[in-house]
């Protein structure tokens, strides 16, 4: 059995490849939101207050844009909106898990912690405390975000912008996702979300990312019903 | 305001990460909803890839010879032979880099 420690690292292990996009990107959000004119205080409270990159993007330049505060908290709300998916395959992992726990773990549930932490609670379901390893990967993605973050506040316009590092965003997503690739179903609903997303990208409030997986699972529904 | 709306934008996605968590039983889940959910990766990481990759900061299409369809190729084969994460990135940014800065 391993103790709530070594879990802990091992979920740190595994996500530790992503920093590789996550410590680039946060340096990016850092410099764009005093490029778009916010002070530092509140660019870097976003991270902390709604810590979920994409959104917290899309959520300044919105703002700096003229749009409605509603308009801003929509977009933020649907953009991760995802995460009400990665809660419904958690929740089978979790629920014996004290209720302030669960409140607490909450917080720290990103895109690559999830993913990586539901491939190991997948392979592990028998282990005790597994759920360090949400624990580890988490708490490693939001101590790298907070410090990135403020990296780009102060030194943002340094990184030039010609690297293109936001590029590494979609690779990392590829690392993450690319042993489905070898199942055919998998990869069929790969193609059909990804190309409903580029589809539907620019339709409004980046509803895209709230249609598009909902599709995908849709096809996924009828392959499962098609297979029976 | 600026900051209300950085709260309420906050509690939102706090929400969205806790909803699911805390108030679903478990029990409300079949088996046919649980094998579904086994595909939440597999839709929601290519909504986001594919975008990235195939769009362009102003969200038009980019043409076919952009590095980014390159880069993203690379990454793709050499993740799938080697099953490496490090090396998925390290290569797909290797390759877009090698087209942007030497051709």
């Amino acid at each position: 059995m391993l103790s709530k420690f070594q879990i802990f690292k091992i979920g740190f292990f595994d996500v530790a490849p992503h920093l590789l996009s996550v410590i680039p990107f946060g340096i990016i959000f850092g410099a764009i939101g005093i490029e778009l004119g916010f002070d530092p205080i509140m660019t870097y409270a976003t991270s902390l207050i709604i810590f979920g990159g994409a959104s917290q993007i899309v959520f300044l330049q919105l703002l700096s844009g003229g749009a409605s505060s509603l308009i801003a908290i929509t977009s933020v709300g649907v953009i991760n909106s995802r995460h009400l998916l990665y809660g419904a395959v958690l929740s089978e992992y979790l629920n014996k898990l004290s209720l302030i726990k669960k409140f607490l773990i909450s917080y720290f549930i990103v895109d690559q912690g999830f993913a990586v932490s539901n491939i190991y609670f997948k392979k592990n379901r028998e282990q005790n405390f597994n759920y360090y390893h949400l624990l580890g990967s988490g708490i490693t993605l939001w101590l790298c975000w907070q410090i990135s973050t403020i990296i780009g506040i102060y030194l943002g316009s340094i990184v030039p912008e010609a690297l293109g590092l936001k590029f590494a965003i979609p690779l990392t997503f590829i690392a993450i996702i690319i042993n489905e690739l070898r199942k055919l179903d998998h990869l069929f609903v790969m193609i059909i979300s990804g190309l409903a997303a580029t589809f539907f990208y620019n339709a409004p409030f980046k509803s895209y990312i709230l249609i598009s997986p909902l599709i995908g699972l849709f096809t996924a529904y009828l392959i499962l019903k098609f297979k029976k | 305001m600026t900051w209300t709306s950085i709260f309420i934008a906050g509690l939102i996605t706090y929400f969205t990460r806790m909803g699911m968590i805390t108030l679903i039983d478990k029990d409300i889940f079949n088996e046919n909803f649980r094998k579904i959910l086994n595909y939440v990766p597999s839709v929601v990481f290519p909504s986001i890839i594919f975008p990235g990759v195939l769009l362009d900061d102003y969200g038009s299409l980019v043409i076919i010879t952009d590095p980014k369809i390159y880069g993203a190729l690379t990454a793709i084969i050499v993740g799938y032979f080697s099953r490496n994460v490090i090396l998925t990135i390290a290569s797909g940014l290797a390759s877009y880099w090698f087209l942007i800065f030497v051709f």
